[in-house]
């Protein structure tokens, strides 16, 4: 799915470079994204990751460089950067649903707001949604009422709700308890299998392996090494990402 | 106690006055001190700047000389005229002097609300193509009001209590105003005031009552 012939790439990331102040945080990336691809994104704490992420929908501005996202560099605000955000879905370490809104109003919010779609259509695709992320039944729940887990997965359905072209992941897992882990991972390899094209920072080794067609490795504000995930795992180029690697498979 | 029940009807005519200014005022100040808190927090430097100007000016100046400032300023001065009924305009010329005074708390309140909403909220709101005004009206405002219900609460009990001085304005028919009034013909009388007192805690005690209780019942759990 990776080579798709002459379609043009999603997400064209080129010479983009991010500083906080004097921390130079992105340097000089060039990166694609197919359309149905699978990119992981991975790297020690600090590396830039969850800014690289955050690029993309323009959560964090940039301060050289090109974002072109299907066919458009990236508007720089107002209506035109809304609309662009309603198509680049994403999904946050710590979830982020709305506190003060029940699980199916999350999940309804965005249609209707955004998109103007009529509550009994926007109420019969949440449920939908939420039936495949497996939560159905706490529709009328507040966030704060589910596990973890439970909450990342009406994330996703959120995410899922505006149709987007592309969803990015921020860590998706991390903030979870390790049993909670694989049901969300479990419905990520299920949008991957149904050719959602996205972006997951993540350190899930088995979820890289599975779902990912390539895998970056970002350190320092670089990217690193880009390789198949099979071949990163077991036959990583640089030294920078061996040392990464031995680390997180030690524990 | 004779006094009291003498003068009782008049007082309490007063006192229904104080009972319309601080409904005029709860209700204008909301609105307006919603509209100061989005200037605040807006993304547009102009409408920041200008947010917090009026709020460090109103607030940092005493309710009496604002009351005088809109009877006088804006009444007499620039022309404006709510009614031709002395002291209906009078009673308009105090509302809005009140309001626009109790508007700068009612933002900050507000305003400290906000700052209890996570980062991320917004963030997610954005992320789904809400545009800064739904995220802040959708999102950012209903959580901070409900976070802040009690402190609001107290906003409101200081404006009821501040009705009282609306002779500043012009206003002459409020219950302190009639109260005044009461004692340099019958000189001063301690049942009178007291009965004013009582009356202005009846008012006052509920709105913290419910206040307190709203804040319960609508806490965001996180
Ligand atoms: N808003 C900010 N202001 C200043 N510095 C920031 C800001 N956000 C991130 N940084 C810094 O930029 C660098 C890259 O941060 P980033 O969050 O992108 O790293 P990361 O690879 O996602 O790390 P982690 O694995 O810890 O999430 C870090 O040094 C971080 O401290
Ligand atoms: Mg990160």
């Amino acid at each position: 799915m990776t080579e798709n012939g002459d379609a043009p790439p999603l997400v064209q990331l080129e010479n983009v470079n991010k500083h906080f102040g004097a921390l130079h945080v992105l340097k000089n990336i060039n990166l694609t994204v197919s359309r149905g691809e699978v990119l992981v994104v991975i790297g020690p704490s600090g590396g830039g990751k969850s800014t690289l992420c955050r690029t993309i929908n323009r959560l964090e501005t940039i301060n050289e460089g090109k974002i072109i996202f299907d066919g458009q560099v990236l508007p720089e605000e107002g209506k035109a950067l809304a609309r662009l955000r309603s198509e680049v879905g994403m999904v946050f370490q710590s979830f982020n649903l709305f506190a003060h809104k029940t699980i199916r109003e999350n999940v309804t919010l965005g249609p209707m707001k955004v998109r103007g779609v009529p509550r009994a259509q926007a109420d019969k695709r949440a449920m939908e949604l939420l039936e495949r992320v497996g939560i159905a039944a706490q529709a009328n729940k507040y966030p704060a009422q589910l596990s973890g887990g439970q909450q990342q997965r009406v994330a996703i359905a959120r995410a899922l709700a505006m149709d987007p072209k592309l969803i990015l992941f921020d860590e998706p897992t991390s903030a979870l308890d390790p049993e909670m882990v694989q049901e969300v991972l479990d419905v990520m390899i299920g949008l991957a299998r149904d050719g959602m094209t996205m972006v997951v920072v993540t350190h899930e080794m088995g979820f890289a392996r599975r779902a990912a067609n390539r895998v970056v490795f970002m350190a320092d504000g670089q990217i690193v090494e880009e390789n198949t995930p099979d071949e990163f795992f077991t036959n990583a180029q640089t030294d920078r990402a061996r040392d990464f690697l031995s680390k997180i498979l030690t524990h | 106690m004779d006094e009291l029940i003498k003068y009782a009807p008049d007082l309490g005519l007063g006192f229904l006055e104080n009972v319309k200014l601080s409904v005029v005022a709860a209700v204008a100040s909301l609105i307006l001190g919603t509209i100061l808190v989005a200037m605040r927090v807006s993304p547009t430097p102009v409408l920041r700047a200008a947010g917090t100007f009026y709020v460090n000016v109103v607030r940092n100046t005493p309710l009496t000389l604002v009351l005088a400032f809109s009877a006088l300023g804006l009444s007499d001065q620039l022309g404006l005229v709510f009614s031709e009924t002395p002291l209906t305009n009078s009673f308009w010329v105090v509302a809005m002097g009140l309001s626009a005074y109790t508007a700068a708390f009612v933002c900050e309140a507000l305003r400290a609300g906000v700052n209890t909403v996570p980062m991320g909220q917004a963030e997610a709101a954005r992320a789904i193509g809400l545009t800064f005004t739904q995220s802040l009206t959708m999102i950012i405002l209903p959580q901070a009001f409900r976070a802040v219900i009690a402190p609001l609460g107290s906003v409101m009990i200081a404006m009821i209590k501040n009705t009282t001085v609306a002779t500043a304005g012009g206003f002459l028919a409020d219950a302190a105003a009639v109260m005044k009034i009461t004692f340099d013909t019958t000189g001063a009388s301690i049942p009178i005031f007291l009965g004013v007192v009582v009356a202005f805690m009846v008012l006052t005690m509920p709105v913290g009552f419910f206040a307190g209780w709203l804040q319960r019942r609508l806490a965001v759990a996180r």
